[in-house]
C-alpha cells in the first residue's frame, strides 16, 4: 500500500453534549479512491470538515504526509496539498467561471515574494486554471459569471476549482449531489480517473456510483466507523445492512 | 472592484487636466477648495482599499489620516517632503498594524465596533494629552520642497498652484499604484476575499494576513492623504483622527460607487462640492449633509448602495469580455 | 489609598456602569435582533439628556423627566423604527453606518436649532440633593444612589421580561438566530419594533438620569457611543447579560483606572478590549465561544 498523503487518527469532534464523529481513525493514499457512506447524520461532513480544517477536532489527530497537522487552519492545509468541495456550492459567485478557478490556481503560487507580480503575467496558474477547467468539463463555460451557472455546472466549477489548487488530496463533499444520472454518470467515471493520481475522500448517497468507484468504503453510522472494506465485503455485511434499516445496499 | 477601462482612464486623464489648469480660469479660492478635495479623494481612496477591494468597513481609517497629519507637526520643522512624507506613511502605518491585527480577529459588525473604538482611542490620544499640541490644534510649518539639493522657493502668490499640483500629483500617483495593486496576485486574492472569504481560506489562502497586510497599507495611504493635509493646511487638529471624518470617507466611497477603483475621486469631489453649496445655501450644514445621505441610502438602487457585487456584475459585463481577452 | 475613597470611586464605577448598560444592552439586541449597527444610539442618549435638561428648566421636576424619556422613547423609537429602519435590516453595514451616521447629523442639528450649543448644568431634584452616610467616614450623594437603584431596578425588570415573558424568550430566541422568529410563527415586524422601541427608551432613560451627573452639552453621546461598543465587544454581541457584565467591567476599569493611574486617562477601556480580543474575540461573555 502507498504511504497515507492524509491521515486520521482517532478523530473525535463534539458539539456541546452531542459527539458527531467518535474515535475515527482513516487513511487515504494516493491511487485510492475511498468512499464514506453512512445514513444522514452520521457525520460524514464533519469528518470532511475535521480533515480540512475547517473544524478543530475535540480529540485525535490529523497527519499531513506523515507529519502531524492537528489544529491546522484551512489554508495551511490547503497549501500542503489537500483540496476539498462543498457539499453546499461554495464558489465566488461574482466572479467568472475562469477567475475562480483561476483564484484556486493561483494560491500555490502566492508565496509572500510573489504578491506584487502581475496576475496576467502568471502563466502556471492560468494554465493550471485552464487545465483544471478542461479536465471537468467547463472549458466552453469559462466566461460565465459563476453566479449564472446551472447546478451541475456549480458542482463542476467546485471540483474544478479544488483541482486548480494541485493537490495530492481530494475532499468530495457529495459532488454528485443533485446531479442528472447523465452528468452524474459522467462525473463518476472522472472521479475514478482523478483516483489514479490523488488520494480520493468521497463522500456519496449515490450507492451505485459509490460501489462502482470505491477501492476501500468505510462505513459510519452515528459518527462512528461500523465497517470498512472493499465494496464486496461492505456488501455482504450484515451489519451494514441493519444500519441501512432495510435500505437496499 | 472595477478599475476603469480605457476610456474611463482617458476621462480620468482629461479631467485631472483640467483641475490642473484651474489656477488659469478658476479663483484662488477655488483653486484651494480644489485642493481639500484632493486631500478628501485620498483619504478616499485609501479607504476604499478596504471597502471596495476587501469588503472590509471600518469606522477608524481616518485615526492613521490624522496621524500622517500630526507626523508634520511631531517632525522638526523645515525637512524636505522627501523626508516627512515617507516619514507620514511609516508612522501611519505602524499605528495600522497593531489595530489592524487586534480587529482582524473579528469580522463584520465587530470588526467595524473595533475600529471605531481603537480609532477613537487614537483620537483621545491627541484630543486628551498634550502629545499633540492640544484638542485646539497647531499650526505647523509645511514641508520643504527640496530634493538633492535643489530647494524649490514657493513665493507666497503662487502657493495654492503649487500645491495643487503637487496634491494631484500624489492622488494621480495613488490611484495609479492601486489600479496597478488590483491587477497583482495580492489584488486578486483581495477580490476573492471580498466575495467569499471562508472560500479562499480553504483555497489556501492565509486571508487573515492578506487583510492585514490589505488594512496596513490603507493605513499608510491614509498617512500619506493626512500629510497633504497638513501641507495643504498648515494646520492640524484631533478632529482629523475623529470617527466623523472615517463615516466622511465612506459616504463618498458611497457616492462614487462602491464597484469602481476610482469611485471615491468622483465621490470626494461630489462630497466637497456639496459641502460648499451647502454652505452657500444656510449655515445648517449638517442638515444638508444628513439629507443627502438619508436620500442616497433610501432612494439609490440597492445595488449601488451595497456591497453587492452580484448586482453589480450583471450590469457590467466588463470582467467577462476582460477574462476572455486574456492568454 | 484610603478606604473611603475606593469605595467612592467603586460606586461611581457601578454607577456608571449601569447607565453604560442601559445604553449597550439597547445597542446589543437591536443588533442581535434585527443585525443593524445604529450609530445614533449615542444621539439617542444625547436626546433623553436635553429632554431632563429642557423639561427641568419648564417645570422644575427632574423626576418627571424619567417617564418622559421612556414614554418618549418608546414612541420615539417605534416610530424610528417604522418609518427607517425596516428597511435596513437586510442592507449591507455601509448602507447601515451611513443612514445611522445621518440620523446623528440631523438629532445633532435639531439640538442645536432647538436648545442651542451651549453646555448647561441639569440640578439633581431638591429631594435627593445631600449625602447618604455610608461609613462614619464617607458619605455618597443620594441622587447618584437613586440613579444606582433605578438602573438596577430597570436591569432586574429587563431580565425579568426577557426570561419570564413569552415576548422576551421570542426577542432571546431571534437574538440567536434570528431564522427561529420565522420558524416558530413568531410576529417578526412586532418583535423588532418592540426591541427597537424598548433600546431607544432605555438610551433615553440613561441620558435623562445622566444629565445631573455631568452637564448636557453638544455630541455628548458620542463618547458613551463609543465606550458602549467596547461593552459590546467585550460582552459578546446580542447577549443581555453579556451586556450586563461587560457594562459593569467597563464601568470600574474607566473610573478606577482614571482615578489612580491618571497618566493613562481613558486608554484603559481600550487596553482591556484588546486583551479581550487577543483572548477571546467573541467576546468574554458568549456562549460557545
Amino acid at each position: 500500500m502507498n504511504p497515507a498523503a492524509l491521515e486520521a487518527v482517532g478523530l473525535t469532534r463534539r458539539f456541546g453534549g452531542l459527539t458527531a464523529v467518535s474515535d475515527v481513525s482513516l487513511r487515504l493514499s494516493v491511487g485510492e479512491l475511498h468512499a464514506v457512506i453512512g445514513p444522514n447524520g452520521a457525520g460524514k461532513s464533519t469528518l470532511v470538515n475535521l480533515l480540512s480544517g475547517e473544524l478543530r477536532p475535540s480529540a485525535g489527530s490529523v497527519r499531513l504526509g506523515g507529519a502531524d497537522a492537528t489544529g491546522w487552519p484551512p489554508w495551511r492545509l490547503a497549501q500542503g496539498g489537500v483540496g476539498r468541495s462543498f457539499q453546499r456550492t461554495n464558489v465566488l459567485r461574482g466572479m467568472t467561471v475562469f477567475e475562480n478557478a483561476r483564484l484556486a490556481a493561483q494560491s500555490r503560487a502566492f508565496g509572500l515574494s510573489r504578491w506584487l507580480r502581475a496576475a496576467a503575467a502568471e502563466a502556471g496558474p492560468i494554465a493550471g486554471a485552464r487545465a483544471a477547467l478542461a479536465r471537468v468539463g467547463l472549458s466552453e463555460a469559462e466566461g460565465a459569471v459563476a453566479g449564472t451557472l446551472s447546478h451541475g455546472q456549480l458542482r463542476l466549477l467546485e471540483i474544478a476549482m479544488a483541482l486548480a489548487t494541485a493537490p495530492t488530496v481530494l475532499l468530495l463533499d457529495e459532488p454528485l449531489a443533485g446531479m442528472g444520472p447523465e452528468e452524474g454518470e459522467r462525473l463518476a467515471a472522472l472521479l475514478k480517473a482523478l483516483s489514479r493520481d490523488h488520494a480520493l475522500l468521497l463522500i456519496e448517497h449515490d450507492m451505485d456510483v459509490v460501489f462502482a468507484v470505491a477501492d476501500t468504503l468505510t462505513v459510519m453510522v452515528d459518527g462512528q466507523v461500523l465497517e470498512r472494506g472493499p465494496p464486496d465485503r461492505i456488501r455482504a455485511s450484515a451489519a451494514v445492512r441493519e444500519a441501512y434499516l432495510g435500505h437496499e445496499v | 472592484m472595477i478599475v476603469a477601462s480605457r476610456a474611463g482612464h482617458a476621462a480620468l486623464a482629461l479631467a485631472a487636466l483640467a483641475v490642473a489648469l484651474m489656477p488659469l480660469w478658476a479663483s484662488g479660492y477655488h483653486v484651494q477648495l480644489a485642493s481639500t478635495a484632493l486631500v478628501a479623494a485620498m483619504f478616499a481612496l485609501s479607504l476604499q482599499l478596504l471597502v471596495g477591494a476587501a469588503g472590509m468597513v471600518s469606522l477608524g481609517h481616518a485615526a492613521f489620516f490624522g496621524i500622517g497629519a500630526y507626523a508634520v507637526h511631531l517632525l522638526p520643522a523645515g525637512l524636505s517632503i522627501l523626508f516627512t512624507l515617507p516619514a507620514s506613511a511609516l508612522l501611519a502605518a505602524a499605528a495600522a498594524l497593531p489595530v489592524g491585527a487586534l480587529s482582524l480577529r473579528t469580522r463584520g459588525f465587530f470588526f467595524l465596533m473595533t475600529t471605531l473604538a481603537f480609532g477613537q482611542m487614537l483620537f483621545f490620544l491627541f484630543h486628551d494629552t498634550p502629545l499633540g499640541g492640544g484638542k485646539d490644534g497647531v499650526f505647523v510649518s509645511r514641508p520643504a520642497l527640496e530634493a538633492f539639493g535643489f530647494a524649490f522657493e514657493v513665493p507666497r502668490r503662487s502657493r495654492p498652484t503649487v500645491l495643487l499640483l503637487l496634491n494631484l500629483g500624489v492622488l494621480a500617483a495613488m490611484y495609479a499604484g492601486l489600479a496597478a495593486l488590483m491587477g497583482t496576485l495580492f489584488g486578486h486574492a483581495l477580490r476573492g476575499i471580498r466575495e467569499n472569504e471562508d472560500r479562499m481560506r480553504a483555497l489556501g489562502y492565509d486571508t487573515r494576513r492578506v487583510k492585514l497586510a490589505a488594512f496596513v497599507l490603507a493605513g499608510a495611504l491614509a498617512g500619506v492623504a493626512g500629510h497633504m493635509s497638513a501641507m495643504t493646511e498648515a494646520f492640524v487638529n484631533p478632529e482629523l483622527l475623529g470617527w466623523h471624518r472615517s463615516a466622511e470617507g465612506l459616504l463618498m466611497i458611497l457616492l462614487g460607487g462602491l464597484g469602481a477603483l476610482h469611485g471615491p475621486i468622483l465621490g470626494a469631489a461630489a462630497f466637497v462640492g456639496l459641502g460648499e453649496a451647502a454652505t452657500l445655501l444656510t449655515e445648517r450644514r449638517r442638515l444638508v449633509e444628513g439629507l443627502v445621505i438619508l436620500a442616497v441610502v433610501l432612494v439609490l438602487p440597492r445595488g449601488l448602495a451595497g456591497l453587492r457585487l452580484g448586482l453589480l456584475r450583471r450590469r457590467e459585463p466588463a470582467p467577462v469580455a476582460a477574462a476572455a481577452a486574456e492568454p | 489609598m484610603d478606604v473611603s475613597g475606593l469605595l467612592a470611586q467603586v460606586l461611581n464605577g457601578l454607577q456608571y456602569g449601569l447607565l453604560l448598560f442601559l445604553i449597550s444592552s439597547g445597542l446589543t439586541l437591536v443588533f442581535g435582533v434585527m443585525g443593524v449597527i445604529n450609530l445614533a444610539h449615542g444621539s439617542l442618549f444625547m436626546i433623553g439628556a436635553y429632554a431632563a435638561f429642557a423639561i427641568t428648566r419648564l417645570t422644575g421636576a427632574l423626576w418627571l423627566a424619567l417617564p418622559a424619556a421612556v414614554a418618549g422613547g418608546l414612541l420615539f423609537g417605534a416610530l424610528l423604527e417604522r418609518v427607517l429602519f425596516r428597511r435596513f435590516y437586510r442592507r449591507e453595514h455601509l448602507d447601515q453606518v451611513l443612514l445611522t451616521f445621518a440620523l446623528i447629523l440631523l438629532f445633532e442639528e435639531a439640538r442645536s436649532a432647538l436648545l442651542g450649543n451651549d453646555f448647561h448644568s441639569v440640578p439633581a431634584p431638591a429631594v435627593l440633593d445631600f449625602s447618604v452616610p455610608v461609613t462614619a467616614a464617607f458619605s455618597y450623594s443620594a441622587y447618584r444612589l437613586a440613579v444606582l437603584a433605578v438602573c438596577l431596578l430597570v436591569a432586574v425588570l429587563m431580565f425579568l421580561g426577557i426570561e419570564r415573558t413569552r415576548l422576551g424568550s421570542a426577542v432571546r430566541a431571534a437574538a440567536e438566530k434570528p431564522e427561529m422568529v420565522e420558524l416558530l410563527g413568531l410576529d417578526a415586524r412586532r418583535i423588532h419594533m418592540v426591541v427597537f422601541a424598548v433600546g431607544t427608551a432605555l438610551a433615553m432613560l440613561a441620558g435623562a438620569l445622566a444629565a445631573p451627573l455631568q452637564s448636557v452639552y453638544p455630541n455628548m453621546g458620542d463618547g458613551f457611543l463609543i465606550v458602549s461598543f467596547v461593552v459590546v465587544v467585550v460582552g459578546g454581541v446580542g447577549s443581555v447579560a453579556g451586556a450586563f457584565w461587560g457594562a459593569l467591567l467597563i464601568g470600574l476599569v474607566d473610573t478606577l483606572g482614571k482615578a489612580y493611574v491618571p497618566g493613562a486617562a481613558g486608554l484603559a477601556v481600550y487596553v482591556l478590549m484588546a486583551a479581550v480580543l487577543l483572548w477571546r474575540p467573541g467576546g468574554l461573555f458568549a456562549r460557545g465561544a
